[in-house]
């Protein structure tokens, strides 16, 4: 066998995870996306900021400040509490709320910037013609936007599988729950286990090539974007 | 803003808005404009570039958010309480170009079109085929907006405007951004459109040539006032507007084709004031045709003047003498039976000839155009 039991449910943990987290995202940053597009508000600067901020800050602050909001008495926590659902430090929801935090500049960016590249004709010619806000939204935005869409989901769950250090904080290292590809490997290393970490690390290099290379020949080519602009 | 209550009037809209503009890169900007046109026809807003123009119809569309009130055959658009977001007007909007949906092909930008107007649905076939024939865009419904020329997207955008049958069609200088024989292959599809659809057509444009040709109604605006609004007619022949400074000032007449001399290849025309010759083009008997007579062709003279080249002389009424911008050149304005022409002679002829408002002279017009 070349993949352990216990390999192929860090696997399916990690895809799920990973799944779960952009669906979660693509919800979430689209209409804050649309809202950091469109606003003229001086906010929108340092909302940016926030949503960047994952970006270069290590994961471990960042799991550092999520394990602190998770515990018990923590904001979050206490939240949790309220509502009597489970404590969010080494489960599964925890690392989903942890990954969001971690991959949500991955989302938002690319969405930001298919709709800053939507015209604002378009939009004007289909509320003169009859459609509404959301119709709008659904019926011109999205279709324009498509390839960002495409490319913030890629991002989005790529980001979410290749994390660590937010995982090791709050999320630990349990089978089924919370053990990722990326904790996996680390165990195999600190156990020396150098044979079982190359499998799991080549399945990784081999994926991650693979998003990046889907996302080469996502882009459009310049020829198509200079149709799109002068469209209509 | 003073109040307006036009509801009762089904054919009138009436609008008064002010506007402060904030767009960047562009010099802050003042609309005050205050407009009563009819709720039919071809309502054509002529100014110079820049003179608010297009924020006015994009005031009455509900894009731009002015002050003010905007009243359409008795329902309210805008006032100080409302403001009906611009998928709830019922309007059709022609931008100067791309108007077209990049992301939908012909078919596709007309169908969004119908799939969101209140046209009934048992209506819209018959609707649909006569808009696609009026427009000539039946071969084009499978292309994308990319691989249109100019003149073609104008026509579909028009096609779809027209399909929804707003209340309101706004055509933001749709002939703008072509070229001079685009514009003529677009032409023959917008004349006769005010008569061939109910709605209140707003027709900007700054082409002298398109107003002449088109337009039932004219506004006139500079710096983000309106100067003068009425009857096509009767505000080109005011010689108070400022129209007459243009070079190409004078009026247009409608007349009917009476009959045609082979001999001399020219078509009679008569309209109530008199009988006109023109080039004959072709023209079938009968037909209605619009006439441009610029101020600049018509000479004046005391007497009839047989032995004159020039065919085409009325016996006509001055009605007014107007200095025009020029200091040597004053703009007269005749009566024809019921209808007005302008002349455009020097200061000096007028004190020559002894001409006075209220006398008779034979006015010679030496080209008449017909503005098609």
């Amino acid at each position: 066998m070349l993949l352990t039991d216990s390999d192929w449910q860090a696997i399916e943990l990690t895809v799920k995870l990973a799944a779960t987290v952009t669906v979660l995202l693509i919800l979430l940053a689209t209409p804050l996306a649309w809202w950091m597009a469109r606003s003229k508000s001086w906010l929108k600067n340092v909302i940016a900021a926030v949503v960047t901020l994952p970006l270069i800050l290590p994961p471990t602050v960042l799991g550092f400040y999520l394990l602190l909001a998770f515990s018990p008495t923590g904001f979050v926590g206490e939240f949790t509490a309220a509502f009597g659902a489970e404590n969010l430090i080494f489960s599964f929801w925890g690392l989903v709320l942890g990954s969001m935090v971690y991959s949500l500049p991955f989302v938002v960016q690319p969405l930001y910037m298919a709709f800053q590249n939507i015209d604002e004709r378009p939009l004007e010619v289909a509320a003169t013609l009859r459609a509404g806000p959301i119709d709008r939204f659904v019926s011109v935005v999205l279709p324009l936007s498509k390839a960002g869409f495409i490319t913030a989901a890629v991002l989005g769950f790529a980001h979410t599988v290749g994390e660590f250090g937010v995982v090791l904080m709050i999320g630990g290292n349990i089978p089924g729950e919370t053990r990722v590809m990326s904790v996996q490997i680390y165990d195999y290393v600190e156990a020396l286990e150098y044979s079982r970490a190359h499998i799991q690390a080549g399945i990784l290099l081999g994926f991650s090539f693979v998003v990046l290379l889907s996302l080469q020949l996502l882009q459009p080519t310049s020829t198509q974007r200079r149709g799109r602009k002068n469209g209509g | 803003m003073e109040d307006k209550h036009d509801r009762d009037n089904s054919l009138q809209l009436s609008l008064s808005l002010a506007y402060f503009g904030q767009t960047a890169g562009l010099e802050p900007f003042c609309l005050d404009a205050d407009l009563e046109l009819p709720g039919s026809g071809i309502n054509a807003i002529f100014g110079p570039s820049g003179c608010g123009k297009t924020t006015l119809l994009r005031c009455i569309a509900g894009l731009e958010m002015a002050e003010g009130e905007i009243w359409v055959n008795g329902e309210c658009w805008q006032n100080r309480s409302t403001f009906l977001a611009t998928h709830k007007r019922n309007l059709a909007y022609v931008f100067q170009e791309a108007s077209l949906l990049p992301h939908l092909n012909v078919s596709q930008n007309l169908e969004y079109a119908v799939k969101r107007s209140d046209v009934n649905s048992k209506d819209i076939q018959q609707h649909l085929d006569s808009v696609l024939d009026m427009m000539g865009v039946e071969s084009l419904l499978q292309r994308r907006p990319t691989e249109l020329s100019g003149g073609e997207r104008q026509r579909v955008a028009i096609a779809r405007a027209l399909l929804v049958k707003p209340a309101v069609l706004i055509m933001d200088e749709p002939l703008a951004a072509l070229d001079t024989q685009r514009k003529e292959e677009i032409m023959p599809y917008l004349e006769g459109l005010g008569a061939k659809t109910d709605a209140c057509i707003l027709y900007v444009s700054h082409s002298m040539d398109e107003v002449a040709k088109l337009a039932d109604h004219l506004t006139l605006m500079d710096a983000g006032k309106v100067k003068v609004s009425g009857g096509l007619q009767r505000v080109l022949a005011n010689v108070d507007s400022p129209l007459q400074s243009r070079e190409d000032a004078g009026v247009v007449l409608e007349v009917v084709v009476q009959g045609r001399d082979e001999q001399w290849g020219l078509l009679t025309v008569s309209f109530d004031g008199g009988t006109l010759f023109l080039a004959d083009k072709g023209e079938a008997v009968g037909q209605r045709l619009r006439l441009r007579v610029l101020a600049r062709d018509v000479s004046l003279t005391i007497h009839n003047q047989e032995q004159s080249s020039i065919a085409n002389r009325l016996h006509a009424r001055i009605e007014a003498i107007a200095p025009s911008s020029s200091k040597s050149m004053a703009i007269v304005q005749l009566s024809v039976g019921q209808s007005k022409i302008l002349s455009r002679v020097t200061h000096r002829s007028i004190a020559m000839l002894d001409l006075k408002v209220h006398s008779m002279v034979w006015a010679q017009i030496k080209s008449v155009a017909i503005a098609r």
